[in-house]
């Protein structure tokens, strides 16, 4: 918290953002559940940078991260009558489709093939200046890099290694060669810090 | 209890292996704490993709529009068609059966028990089951339930007969495989969720070695992702 990376003017924060968007992003869905394909490319437009950003973190390889976006959006499509709204933001309930679908091809993927390079890479601490030159200027990321730098690194590492390297607890316990109970305490752990960071309430 | 309770992040993030997530799910169905918990943790891991966002390339989003454009939207959820989805997720399956994965030929086992308990059966699957040299294989799933295929050589076809089967985890689908004496795999369609079922597998099954279940990704594979949770193997069947 101690510097906050100025917002440029006239760019609009596109992260996950004021009650206002989330409520507009709510409503688009419900006119794709009625066939709406336009209110659904303005859908996309609105998410489409954190949920291909998302699969690419995860799956690495590009043409991998559009296949798992694409299908993640064919879903939402098929399945947009069923968000509700009551039970979390459109985007929240968006980017849990893709990652869960980019989590099954790397598993599916790696079924197969060996994993030790990953890990290699993986086990590098993220270099968010580096991350913050690719990705989408905005408030909110800024905000949620802030809030992870204020998990232990035990806990950042559980939570990075699970939501961004797509293991599962198991190899992470195995990975960082702590029990299993340890590994699943430091992932909820840091998410329910940083749920308290960001003022998360469903 | 008090340890399932802390699989909620592990959940979240999507960090828990497909028997895990289908006992956690059994879980959640009855532990308003930890689905409101669940809920809070996977709006907070999704804005940890605020800090990846990357604009992708411009030719996914026509792919994606022209993918839509194919698709008609799924109606919402009204009432439930077979039991209340509650009680569906309580009997979510305890798939520890899948551990060992049992291949049992059971030979000619003259028991139609569903006969019946389902009075409207199709009319292909009881040409199937009624057929003269119908041939059929039992087993038993554990918590998953129970399942019996028979197989007509005449008929070229096969029959899946599930009993209490629980449903599959969230996200996935069970789908069906007929195995060649080659040992290649075909899908033989998607077996929806339904404790009890009777459903024709797609395609040729007079050669068959074998029928095969999977737990895949929504929608179904086009080869197996994953190792079966049970085999019935009908070259030991009479």
């Amino acid at each position: 918290m101690e510097h906050v990376r100025p917002v440029p003017d006239g760019v609009p924060a596109k992260g996950a953002p004021s009650g206002g968007d989330a409520a507009r992003l709510a409503g688009l869905l419900g006119k794709a559940a009625l066939g709406d394909q336009a209110a659904f490319a303005e859908f996309y437009d609105a998410t489409s940078a954190r949920a291909y950003g998302l699969a690419l973190r995860v799956v690495r390889n590009p043409a991998h991260a559009e296949e798992v976006t694409q299908e993640a959006y064919l879903d939402a499509w098929r399945s947009s009558a069923r968000y509700d709204a009551q039970r979390g933001s459109a985007a929240g309930w968006l980017l849990t489709i893709v990652h869960r679908k980019a989590v099954d091809r790397v598993r599916s993927v790696e079924a197969s093939t060996a994993r030790d390079e990953t890990w290699n890479r993986e086990a590098a601490p993220i270099d968010h200046d580096q991350t913050a030159e690719a990705a989408h200027a905005s408030l909110d990321a800024t905000r949620v890099r802030n809030a992870v730098a204020t998990l232990t690194d035990v806990q950042r590492q559980a939570v990075e290694l699970t939501y961004f390297g797509g293991y599962t607890h198991t190899e992470v316990a195995a990975l960082l060669d702590v029990p299993l109970g340890t590994a699943k305490t430091r992932i909820r752990d840091g998410l329910i810090r940083l749920r308290d960071l960001m003022g998360v309430a469903s | 209890m008090s340890d399932l309770h802390k699989l909620t992040g592990a959940y979240a993030v999507d960090a828990l292996d497909d028997l895990e997530r289908a006992r956690f799910e059994q879980h959640l169905a009855e532990c308003d704490d930890c689905r409101f918990e669940v809920a809070e943790l996977r709006e907070t891991a999704a804005l940890l993709a605020d800090s990846v966002s990357i604009e992708p390339p411009a030719a996914l989003r026509d792919s994606v529009l022209a993918g839509i454009a194919q698709v008609r939207p799924l109606p919402p959820v009204v009432t439930p068609m077979r039991t209340p989805a509650t009680t569906l997720r309580r009997r979510l399956p305890l798939l520890v059966a899948a551990a060992a994965v049992l291949i049992v030929g059971l030979g000619a086992v003259v028991w139609q028990p569903w006969s019946e308990e389902t009075p409207t059966r199709l009319t292909a699957a009881e040409q199937v089951l009624d057929a003269p040299d119908a041939q059929q294989v039992f087993l038993d799933l554990g918590d998953t339930g129970q399942a019996t295929v028979t197989r007509s050589k005449a008929e070229d076809r096969a029959v899946i007969q599930t009993e209490d089967m629980t449903s599959a985890p969230e996200g996935k689908d069970y789908e069906l495989w007929l195995l060649s004496p080659d040992g290649e795999f075909t899908s033989a369609g998607l077996m929806p969720d339904g404790g009890d079922q009777t459903l024709v597998l797609d395609g040729s099954a007079a050669d068959a070695a074998a029928v095969g279940i999977t737990v895949e990704p929504d929608g179904g594979s086009i080869q197996p992702s994953s190792e079966p949770i049970a085999l019935f193997d009908l070259t030991q069947a009479t």
